[in-house]
């Protein structure tokens, strides 16, 4: 297991710096240069040559991406154009909500998700097991953008349960007033990540199920309920395990679109701004730090699958 | 994975059923009989994409004409606008048509685009050299090391806002998922004897890649092409939901989406029905998938 977990962190290095390599070369895509941008259309070529050579932008790419990186490498991801503040205090404070959104979210899909899939998989074709297919075919379909605004409509305009967007009201704060805002975001963006993990539970359970110590077990008279928990739940919750961290990764990714659709103030909302008002240092920071999560968060649940089952080697 | 599954028989079926067309006519209205649900999803794919090829003959107002007197008028009252009007008194009927012309052609584009630069480098991973392959692949894996929607994001933000855009980078994060699949199908069919006669019949590899690997592997490639179809198109809205996709006056159903949202207190439709497309359509796409998926390459069902 210990050769596994190295190998596969080695595999990880050349990944994240081909990540780092194209976070940095987005900045040197976009047409025009950073420094007459910086210094917007009233710099003097005086001023634009001084800052150029400032940010190292006369060096050779090559050069200059190594400084970059190792700058990065100590937190360093440069200031922002816009707010002229360094973009990893920025970036940081935004991620923290998003990363709370997306837990709420998570939570929600693992809960709900792993519930029925347990009862779908309890008995197979039944009316049941066909309605937690279909709501897993939903879920795949569901613009989660628009399954949020049918959200905000009726449950906050009609039935003026939850607020509208934003994290906290004018007026108040605290725990639970940050809750009762999560939560509609919360279940709109775990919707649609709900019926993918009913369906792994689903197969999961059910190949454990058609294996021979469950036969036994049944056979032997332990009573339907104790074979669930005792025997096939504890088999079969690995894949479980694995497809719920992925999906953490993923919503991650993804949280921009329900923050949009909230004003959900997490780093999607921030990286959005930045995009419109060309903020490259912001955009650049905001995608490298979500992407080195999302490959971190991926490498955890590789190397937490080998931790639970000990027959995972490396191919 | 396919890669995971013996492959030994399934290359047999999926050629007998899908590529040299044996015995398909007879059974055809069967097996859209019994795939009931895939097919109608086609029928009501294939209606809707007629009805948006037709959108400039069709006798519907024009999307853009603004009217603003007979703003935001409510769905399904005589006013001459059978699915009311937008913010700025456009028709929804017509803007809904027009726009599902941009959505559909975008989510399309994009998944073909995907389709051929991953099949392409699928297909020079699986038959080329180690090295090539290893380049490859680990290219494939930086690309699949962001979350899908970010990148495209961060591309959008890089080349600039815009329908072509959108769907470049779209189209660019979907490679590495039909490369994937390509090279493993690759793998295993490389290996079977016709190809080993053609090589030495003095076949070249492009002969060998074209003529001999490449229709033995398309069963799965077009499963794969129509699951993903709905979710570009999703892609592809949602891109434009955050408006770095189509800008103004072009719209697609994600920037009516958008623009929706700020009536939504008092005229929910306009945000309601441009989503409620996008969802049907991708639907259908999926149910359409699920179906081909069990009629033509059995293998990859979950």
């Amino acid at each position: 297991m210990g050769n596994y977990i190295a190998k596969r962190l080695l595999q990880v290095v050349p990944v994240l710096l081909g990540v780092t390599v194209i976070v940095f070369l987005l900045l040197h895509l976009t047409p025009g240069d950073p420094a007459e941008l910086m210094l917007g259309p009233e710099a003097t070529p005086q001023t634009v040559r001084e800052l150029r050579k400032d940010l190292g932008l006369d060096q050779p790419l090559v050069v200059q991406y190594g400084l970059w990186l190792s700058r990065a490498a100590r937190g360093d991801l440069g200031r922002s154009f816009t707010m002229k503040t360094p973009v990893s205090p920025l970036v940081w404070e935004r991620f923290k909500a998003t990363l709370l959104l997306t837990l709420a979210g998570l939570s929600f899909s693992t809960f709900v998700g792993v519930l029925a899939g347990i009862l779908a998989a309890r008995r197979p074709n039944s009316l049941l097991d066909r309605f937690v297919t279909a709501v897993a075919l939903f879920g795949v379909s569901m613009p989660v953008f628009w399954l949020g605004i049918m959200a905000i409509l009726y449950f906050s305009l009609r039935l003026g349960w939850f607020p509208v967007s934003g994290m906290s009201s004018p007026t108040g704060g605290g725990f639970w007033d940050t809750l009762h805002h999560l939560v509609l975001p919360a279940i709109g963006m775990g919707t649609v990540s709900l019926g993918t993990v009913a369906r792994f539970t689903r197969s999961s359970l059910l190949e454990v199920h058609a294996q021979d110590f469950i036969r036994t077990a049944h056979a032997k008279g332990v009573g339907p309920e104790r074979v669930l928990l005792r025997h096939t739940l504890r088999n079969a919750w690995i894949p479980v395990v694995t497809i719920v961290g992925l999906q953490l990764g993923y919503l991650l990714g993804g949280a921009v679109l329900t923050e949009k659709v909230f004003s959900w103030p997490g780093l999607g909302l921030l990286m959005l701004d930045a995009i419109l008002q060309r903020d490259f240092p912001l955009v650049q920071g905001g995608v490298l730090f979500i992407a080195l999560v999302f490959v971190l968060v991926n490498l955890a649940v590789d190397v937490l699958y080998a931790f639970l089952d000990p027959r995972i080697r490396y191919e | 994975m396919p890669s995971s599954i013996p492959a030994s028989d399934m290359n047999e079926q999926v050629s007998a059923d899908s590529i040299a067309g044996r015995g398909w006519k007879r059974p055809l209205v069967r097996i859209a009989l019994r795939h009931w649900l895939a097919t109608l999803s086609g029928l009501v794919l294939l209606s809707l994409v007629g009805v948006v090829l037709l959108a400039p003959v069709l006798p519907i107002a024009d999307p853009n004409a603004i009217d603003t007197p007979n703003r935001l008028k409510p769905p399904f009252q005589r006013s001459g606008h059978p699915l009311g009007t937008d913010g700025f008194g456009r028709d929804m009927v017509s803007r809904l048509v027009w726009g599902g012309r941009i959505s559909l052609m975008m989510g399309l584009t994009s998944a073909l685009l995907s389709l051929l630069a991953g099949v392409f480098l699928g297909l020079i991973s699986g038959y080329g050299s180690r090295r090539v392959d290893t380049l490859i692949m680990r290219g494939m894996d930086i690309l699949m090391a962001f979350p899908f929607i970010l990148l495209a994001i961060a591309l959008v933000a890089a080349l600039g806002p815009g329908l072509f855009n959108a769907m470049l980078a779209i189209a660019v994060v979907g490679v590495p998922q039909y490369a994937r699949l390509t090279r493993s199908c690759v793998l295993t069919v490389k290996e079977r004897e016709f190809v080993e006669s053609a090589a030495a019949l003095g076949a070249n590899d492009a002969t060998i890649m074209g003529r001999h690997i490449l229709p033995n592997i398309t069963a799965p490639i077009i499963v794969m092409l129509s699951l993903d179809v709905g979710a570009k198109i999703i892609a592809t809205a949602s891109l434009s939901f955050l408006g770095l996709g189509t800008q103004p006056p072009t719209a697609d159903w994600g920037s009516m989406l958008a623009e929706g949202r700020n009536f939504l207190a008092f005229a929910p439709h306009v945000a309601t029905l441009p989503g409620l497309l996008i969802f049907v359509v991708a639907f259908a796409f999926n149910l359409l998938g699920d179906g081909l998926r069990d009629v033509l390459d059995p293998r990859l069902r979950m």
